[in-house]
C-alpha cells in the first residue's frame, strides 16, 4: 500500500495549547514527556508525528478521549495551525498557504464528517449537502442536481426537505456524510463519525461506509476511539496516547505484535483470530512439501477455525486473490492465534 | 495579603475575611456611635471632597454639542428618524404627512394580528393578538395606542440592526469588547430619566425624541443577546463551514448568524418590551400616546379610566411578549413533496385576503374603519363604582396601615439613614464587601459609595437607599415564602412561574396604577409599587431555585428519613441559595428603577432631583444622579454575584 508519493505527509508535527507555545517549543531539548510539558503550564495535544498517508489508503487514528487524535486531525486540515513541524497534503506545505489558497483546497479537495454532525439547523438536507457547492459559486442548478445524486448515494433520497431536527440520529449523520461527499474530495477526514450514535446503528453505518468506500476509493483519515470499529475499517491503524503515536501499522501486525504495552493493553481482549489473515502467518516455503488446495491470504484464522483444527498438514499453501502460492502458513502457529498462546 | 495570611497561619481564606469584615464592622458601629462627637468631615462629605461633576460633564456635552458640532449630527439623524415616523403615524392614525394613505381600518390590523398569532402558535395566541387590536379599537383607545406603536416601530427596529452589528463587533474584537461591557454594565443600571435628559439637550421634546430615547435605552440587550448567540454556536458548525471553503464572510452570513437565530430573537423580545416601557415612560419628555394619557389620568386621579388604559398597556406587553417568544422558538418545518403554492403560503394569502375583505368593508361600514370616542364603550364607570366601594371597604385597614408605616416604620428608618454619618456607612460597606469579597470587594463598595458622597447627593441618596431598603425588606419577607410555597408542587410551581413571567413583561408605569388607587399620592403608595414590582423577581427565583435541586438529592434526603420540613430547610434551600440570590439582585435593580419612575408621586430622593434636572434640560446634573442610583445597584450586583458564585464553586454548581 505505498503509492510513489503521500497525499498526506506529515513531519514531526506539534501541538501545544498555552501562553506562548512556539518559543516553549524551540527551547525544548530532547523528547520531554506529557508531563513535564504540563508542569511547563502548556497541554501537549500533538507530540512529534511523523507519519504519510498513501493514495486511497484508510488510516484509521484510534486513541481514548484526550489522545489528541481530533487535534491531530485537525492540524490535517489546519482547521487547528500547528506549532511546529509540517504537514504536506499532495506535496505542499499548507502551513505556508494563504487564506485563499486554503480556501480553495478546502473547497475541491477536502472533505470532513464531525462527531456530532455539524449541520446547520436553519437549512434542509438538500440545502446543507449543497452548502459547500454554494460556498464555492456554484449556479442553483447544478448545485440542486449534484447534491440530490449525494443524498441518494446515502439512502437519503425523499427527505430532501426535511430539516436536521426532523430526522434521527443515523439520518443527520448520513446528511453530514453527503455533504463531506458533495465536492468530491480527494481526502476524506471523518473525526469519530459513528460515535453519537446507538451500537446497532453503528454497525449499520460502518457498513454503509465500507459500501461507500469501495466504490469511492478516497484518501481516508478516520477517528475512532472503538478499537473494534478501527480493526474492522482499517488498512493501517494509528494509535494515539498523550499526543503521541505509540504505533502505526496493519491490524495484524498491532495483534500480533504490538509495539508498547499500552498497545498490548487494547489487544488484550481482542479475538485475534478474527483480525489476523492468513497472508501475514505466511511464511517462505523453504522446501516444505505443500500438498493440497491452498487458503486465501485475506481469509481470517477464525474463518479458518474448522479446517485449521481437521487439517493434519503441517504447512498449508497461501495464494494470493489471483491464485498463485505466496507461501506457506504454519498450522500450529495459526492454531495459536486460533487458540491462544500454550501455557 | 489575605492569601499570604492563609498560607502561613494554614487558615481557610473565609475565616480571615469574615474576620476583617466583622472588625470593620465594629469600626463602622463606632462610628455611629460616636455620631455627636465625630468632626463634621466625618459625618457629611466635607464641601472640598465634592467635586463638580455636573459642571464638568456640562462642559463636555457642551463642548460636544457647540464645538465639534454634534447637535447638527444628531439632528439630521433625528429627522430622518422622523421622516419615518411621519410614515408610521400616516399609516397607523392617520397624520397629514406623507404618503397620506392612511390611516389603516383597524379591523385590518386586527385581522393581521389574528393571521400572526395563529401562524406562530395557534389559537391561543391569535385570539391574544387579534383580540388585543379589538379591545383597543373598541375601548376608542384606538389613536393613542397607534401614536405608541408607531413609535415603537421605527424604534425596535434600528435597535435590532443597531445591536446585531455592536455584539458581531464585540465578537470580533476582544479590546473592544473590553470596552463596552462595562459601558453596557451602567447602561443597564441607568434610570430610564437618565437616558432622557442628554436627549432632550441634542434632540428636543416630541416624538422623535421619545423614538431616539428608546432606541439608545434598548439597544444594550440586543448586544448582549447578538454577543452571546454568536459564542455559542456549536464548534464543530463553525468548523463544518470552513471545512466546506467558507470565507469569513459567508461564514458569519450563512453560518454564525443563523445558526444564532434563537439567541438573535431572545434579543429581539427584549428590545421590544425595552420598546414599550421606554414609550410609556417617554411621556416625560412629550411623547403623545398612552403613556401620556396614562399619565395625566392619573395625576387627575381618574382611576376607571387609568385602569382601562393600564389594560390596554400589560395587553400589548403580554401580546408583543408572547409572539415574539413564539417567534423565537418556532423551528423550521418542512412540507412534503408536490404540497401547492397556495398551501405553503396559506397564511400569507389568508391575511391578505382578510385584509382585504376588511378594507373595502371599511368604505361601507364607518364602524370598521374607525370606532370614534362617541361609538366607544368605556368600562370606567363600573370600574370607578367598585373601586370607590372597595376603598371605602377596605378604606380602615389602608388609613391605619399608612398611619402605622409612616410614624412607625417608615420616618424613623428614613431618620436613622439621614442620621448615620457617611463614614460609618462607607465603612459599614466595606465590611461587607470584605466579608464576600475580600479587600478587592471592599474597594468596590467604598469606591462606588466613595463617588455617590463626591457627587454632593448624599442626603438624596440615602433617601434613595432607604426606600429600596425598606421595600426589598418587605417584599423578601412577602414573596420568599410565597415563592417556597409555589415551588412545593410542580403544576403550582408552573403557573406561578407564568404569572411573574407576564407580570415581568409589564412596563414598570402599570404598577402604579393600583397603590395610587389604595393609598393614595405619598410615600406609601411609592414603597407599595415599588414592593410589587420587586417581589416578582424574588417570587420567579426563588421558585426556580427550589424547583431546579437534582431530585436524586432530595430523593437521598427522603430515603435518610427527612420530613418535608427538614428537607426544605436542609436540602433544598441551601442549593437553592444562589439561585435566589439572583432573584433578590433583580428585586434590588427593579426597586431602584420604580423607585426613580415613583418620583412623580411625590418623592423626595435622586429621583426628585432628576425630574427637575429633566425639567431645566440640566444634562451634568440629571447625569450625576442617573449614575449616583447605577453605582448602588451596581454594588449591589457586585456583591451579590460574587457572593453566589462563591457558593456556587462551593456547592460544585456549574
Amino acid at each position: 500500500m505505498t503509492a510513489a508519493t503521500p497525499v498526506i505527509s506529515c513531519k514531526n508535527v506539534w501541538k501545544l495549547f498555552g501562553a506562548q507555545p512556539e518559543q516553549y517549543l524551540k527551547s525544548l531539548t530532547g523528547n520531554p514527556g506529557f508531563d513535564e510539558i504540563r508542569q511547563a503550564g502548556y497541554i501537549a495535544a500533538v507530540r512529534d508525528v511523523s507519519l504519510d498517508i498513501a493514495k486511497g489508503e484508510m488510516l484509521v487514528i484510534m486513541g481514548l478521549s484526550g489522545s489528541g487524535k481530533s487535534t491531530f486531525v485537525r492540524c490535517l486540515s489546519r482547521l487547528i495551525d500547528i506549532t511546529g513541524g509540517e504537514v504536506r497534503v499532495e506535496g505542499q506545505n499548507i502551513g505556508e498557504m494563504s487564506e485563499k489558497e486554503l480556501i480553495g483546497l478546502r473547497r475541491n479537495k477536502m472533505g470532513m464528517v464531525f462527531q456530532s454532525f455539524g449541520l446547520l439547523p436553519h437549512r434542509t438536507v438538500l440545502d446543507n449537502v449543497a452548502f459547500p457547492l454554494e460556498m464555492r459559486g456554484q449556479d442553483r442548478h447544478a448545485r440542486r442536481a449534484r447534491a440530490l445524486e449525494v443524498i441518494e448515494l446515502v439512502g437519503l433520497s425523499g427527505r430532501e426537505d426535511y430539516f436536521p431536527r426532523e430526522l434521527s440520529g443515523g439520518q443527520q449523520q448520513r446528511v453530514g456524510i453527503a455533504r463531506s461527499l458533495a465536492i468530491e474530495p480527494d481526502i476524506w477526514f471523518l473525526d469519530e463519525p459513528f460515535s453519537a450514535l446507538d451500537p446497532l446503528i453503528r454497525r449499520e453505518m460502518q457498513d454503509e461506509f465500507l459500501r461507500l468506500q469501495e466504490m469511492l476509493g478516497k484518501t481516508i483519515v478516520f477517528i475512532t476511539h472503538d478499537f473494534d470499529e478501527a480493526l474492522r475499517l482499517a488498512d493501517r491503524i494509528a494509535i494515539m496516547k498523550d499526543g503521541v503515536v505509540e504505533q502505526c501499522d496493519t491490524p495484524d501486525q498491532i495483534v500480533l505484535n504490538p509495539a508498547t504495552e499500552y498497545v498490548a493493553k487494547f489487544t488484550e481482549e481482542i479475538e485475534k483470530s478474527r483480525v489476523v489473515h492468513a497472508g501475514v502467518l505466511a511464511r517462505e516455503v523453504n522446501g516444505h512439501s505443500l500438498t493440497g488446495t491452498p487458503i486465501g491470504e485475506n481469509q481470517t484464522i477464525s474463518e479458518l477455525a474448522r479446517l485449521l483444527v481437521n487439517d493434519n498438514r503441517d504447512f498449508l499453501p497461501v495464494a494470493n486473490t489471483a491464485g498463485s502460492l505466496i507461501g506457506a502458513m504454519n498450522r500450529q502457529e495459526a492454531l495459536d492465534v486460533l487458540l491462544g498462546e500454550p501455557s | 495579603m489575605t492569601d499570604q495570611t492563609m498560607v502561613l497561619s494554614g487558615k481557610p481564606q473565609t475565616w480571615t475575611r469574615a474576620r476583617t469584615g466583622w472588625a470593620l464592622f465594629a469600626l463602622a458601629c463606632v462610628l455611629a456611635a460616636g455620631n455627636a462627637v465625630l468632626p463634621a468631615g466625618l459625618v457629611r462629605p466635607p464641601e472640598w471632597l465634592v467635586l463638580p461633576f455636573a459642571d464638568w460633564i456640562n462642559a463636555i456635552f457642551n463642548f460636544l454639542r457647540d464645538d465639534l458640532g454634534l447637535i447638527y449630527l444628531t439632528r439630521a439623524f433625528a429627522d430622518g428618524v422622523e421622516w419615518l415616523l411621519d410614515v408610521t403615524a400616516n399609516l397607523l392614525y392617520g397624520k397629514n404627512r406623507w404618503p397620506r394613505v392612511g390611516p389603516i381600518p383597524w379591523t385590518v390590523i386586527a385581522s393581521i394580528g389574528f393571521v400572526i398569532g395563529y401562524a406562530l402558535q395557534g389559537w391561543r395566541l391569535s385570539l391574544l393578538t387579534g383580540g388585543t387590536f379589538v379591545w383597543i379599537a373598541v375601548m376608542g383607545q384606538w389613536k393613542w395606542a397607534m401614536e405608541t406603536l408607531s413609535v415603537i416601530v421605527v424604534a425596535a427596529p434600528f435597535s435590532i440592526l443597531f445591536g446585531l452589528l455592536m455584539g458581531i463587533l464585540a465578537w470580533r474584537s476582544k479590546n473592544f469588547e473590553r470596552i463596552l461591557n462595562p459601558i453596557l454594565n451602567i447602561a443597564q443600571s441607568l434610570p430610564h430619566f437618565a437616558y432622557m435628559i442628554p436627549v432632550v439637550v441634542f434632540i428636543g421634546v416630541g416624538p422623535k425624541a421619545g423614538a431616539i430615547v428608546t432606541i439608545i435605552f434598548s439597544v444594550p440587550p440586543m448586544i448582549r443577546m447578538s454577543l452571546l448567540g454568536l459564542r455559542k454556536v456549536p464548534h464543530e458548525v463553525i468548523e463544518s463551514g470552513h471545512m466546506c471553503g467558507s470565507t469569513r464572510w459567508q461564514l458569519l452570513r450563512h453560518v454564525r448568524i443563523p445558526t444564532a437565530r434563537t439567541e438573535i430573537l431572545v434579543g429581539v423580545n427584549q428590545v421590544i418590551m425595552q420598546c414599550l416601557a421606554m414609550v410609556v415612560l417617554a411621556s416625560f419628555i412629550g411623547m403623545p400616546g398612552l403613556g401620556q394619557k396614562l399619565l395625566q389620568l392619573l395625576q387627575a386621579l381618574k382611576i376607571g379610566r387609568s385602569v382601562e388604559i393600564g389594560i390596554t398597556i400589560v395587553l400589548l406587553a403580554v401580546m408583543l411578549d408572547r409572539c415574539t417568544k413564539a417567534w423565537a422558538t418556532k423551528q423550521p418545518e418542512h412540507f412534503d413533496k408536490g404540497i401547492s403554492f397556495a398551501v405553503r403560503n396559506k397564511f400569507l394569502l389568508i391575511a391578505a385576503g382578510l385584509s382585504l375583505a376588511c378594507f373595502v368593508l371599511a368604505q361601507f361600514i364607518p364602524l370598521m374603519d374607525q370606532i370614534g370616542r362617541r361609538e366607544a364603550f368605556t368600562i370606567s364607570k363600573p370600574i370607578d363604582a367598585v373601586a370607590d366601594w372597595f376603598i371605602v371597604l377596605i378604606d380602615p385597614v389602608t388609613q391605619w396601615l399608612r398611619w402605622f408605616l409612616i410614624t412607625w416604620v417608615l420616618i424613623p428608618i428614613r431618620d436613622a439613614f439621614l442620621w448615620m454619618p457617611y463614614a460609618a456607612v462607607l465603612t459599614l460597606l466595606a465590611a461587607a464587601g470584605w466579608a464576600i469579597g475580600g479587600l478587592r470587594s471592599a474597594l468596590v463598595c467604598v469606591a462606588f459609595f466613595g463617588l455617590i458622597a463626591m457627587s454632593g447627593w448624599w442626603d438624596r441618596a440615602m433617601i434613595t437607599v432607604y426606600t429600596v431598603v425598606v421595600a426589598v425588606s418587605i417584599a423578601t419577607v412577602l414573596g420568599f415564602p410565597l415563592g417556597i410555597w409555589g415551588s412545593f408542587h410542580e403544576k403550582r410551581a408552573a403557573i406561578a412561574l407564568l404569572i411573574c413571567d407576564t407580570l415581568q413583561t409589564f412596563p414598570s408605569f402599570i404598577y402604579l396604577i393600583p397603590v395610587v388607587m389604595l393609598f393614595g399620592v405619598n410615600d406609601v403608595a411609592v414603597i407599595g409599587a415599588v414592593v410589587l414590582f420587586a417581589a416578582v423577581p424574588l417570587v420567579r427565583y426563588t421558585i426556580e431555585g427550589l424547583r431546579q435541586v437534582p431530585e436524586t438529592l432530595i430523593e437521598a434526603a427522603d430515603m435518610s428519613g427527612a420530613t418535608r420540613m427538614q428537607t426544605l430547610w436542609k436540602v433544598r434551600l441551601p442549593m437553592a441559595l444562589p439561585t435566589i440570590m439572583v432573584g433578590v439582585n433583580q428585586s434590588v435593580m427593579f426597586s431602584l428603577f420604580m423607585v426613580i419612575i415613583a418620583a412623580f408621586i411625590g418623592t423626595q430622593d435622586l429621583g426628585q432631583e432628576m425630574q427637575r434636572a429633566l425639567s431645566s434640560t440640566d444634562v451634568g446634573k440629571g447625569l450625576v444622579l442617573g449614575l449616583a442610583v447605577a453605582f448602588m445597584g451596581l454594588m449591589v450586583d457586585h456583591l451579590v454575584s460574587t457572593w453566589a458564585k462563591t457558593k456556587k464553586d462551593a456547592l460544585g454548581l456549574e
